[in-house]
């Protein structure tokens, strides 16, 4: 299989693992030069976590923001972002929501 | 989310109240929010009523992204007429991330870096960890060629040549994820045509980048400077 074919494939699979479907309209064939770039498993453990986003169940009190600052902590990281919710728990109530966080 | 009344409520009461709350709806984000408080649409897409007991009711709202659910159960309220607050939310499904064997715990985090730095053992981060890529699975997308990518790190906008291949789904304003043909994330960008266009346009731009995920210099440069040099 060549190494576009790879890289399609995996954008296809974790499309599907999200619940959807790519409809491609394919205009050219293209292949990929693999001295430079590399197929997103294929990186180091360095570079997966650089570019990396984990699902995280957040525990109900931390605000995103501190749960954001404990990761950032826990990985000796200088960025990282959540992509969360806008309910802002005016009445202070410990919310059980999860929201995914993102280190770069 | 559990819905807490203030009054007793009839089932059919409450049924008939989700009916009106689906759909196009209006908020005005709370006094306390970190957004402009004007009033604004949001769209309601489904609500499910899970389960009802005495006054609390448990249902499942999916919704545009920026809807206030706190918001909703106290208009909920409004429209029963008796009143009523947000007692729990959970977020069972936030753009391509769901509740499934992906979710993990701030523990299962540590662990897994224990594993890596001390065990040097590094499949446990492996799994917990997540590619970019799939930051943007639920978005339309488009592939770019090998010379095209460089540019795009650099802030530059998408032309109709560099374009591979894309989804039926890209339409004009709509954000989109840019790819190279290994399946790395480049950028996120604003498409400028709808697919069916930009499939028949030869020449011109097709795209503007809006945030680039990737560093210059992954790809090699291939476009040519002005000037000099």
């Amino acid at each position: 299989m060549s190494l576009a074919a790879k890289g399609m494939e995996f954008v296809d699979y974790i499309t599907r693992k999200a619940g959807y479907e790519n409809k491609w309209i394919i205009l050219k064939d293209a292949e990929t030069d693999p001295s430079y770039g590399k197929l997103p498993y294929e990186r180091s453990v360095e570079e997966h976590i650089s570019y990396g986003v984990i699902n995280l169940d957040k525990p109900p009190g931390p605000t995103s923001h501190e749960v954001v600052a404990w990761v950032k902590k826990l990985f000796n990281l200088d960025k990282a972002g959540h992509g969360g919710t806008l309910e802002p728990a005016p009445a202070g109530k410990p919310q059980g929501d999860r929201r995914p966080t993102g280190g770069s | 989310m559990v819905i807490q009344f203030h009054g007793d409520v009839e089932a059919g009461k409450l049924v008939e109240a989700l009916k009106y709350f689906t759909g196009e709806i209006y908020q005005r984000p709370p006094l306390r929010s970190s957004v402009k408080r004007v009033l604004r649409t949001r769209r309601i897409h489904e609500i499910e009523l899970l389960d009802f007991k005495d006054r609390f009711a448990l249902v499942k709202a999916s919704c545009d992204p920026g809807t206030y659910m706190r918001k909703l159960a106290h208009d909920i309220g409004l429209y029963t007429g008796v009143g009523a607050h947000m007692r729990e939310l959970r977020r069972t499904r936030t753009g391509p991330y769901r509740e499934d064997e992906t979710l993990v715990k701030l523990q299962d985090v540590s662990e897994a870096l224990y594993l890596w730095r001390v065990e040097k053992d590094e499949r446990m981060l492996r799994r917990i960890i997540l590619p970019v890529e799939t930051a943007v699975a639920h978005l339309p997308k488009i592939v770019i060629n090998d010379l095209a990518v460089d540019a795009i790190a650099h802030g530059a906008s998408l032309a109709a040549p560099g374009v591979v291949r894309l989804t039926e789904n890209v339409s004009a304003g709509s954000t989109v994820a840019i790819f190279t043909l290994k399946g790395e994330l480049v950028a996120l960008a604003k498409a400028l045509k709808n697919a069916r266009e930009i499939a028949s346009m030869e020449k011109g731009i097709v795209a503007r980048t809006k945030r680039v995920l990737m560093p210059t210099g992954v790809y090699p440069r291939f476009w040519k400077t002005g000037g000099k040099g």
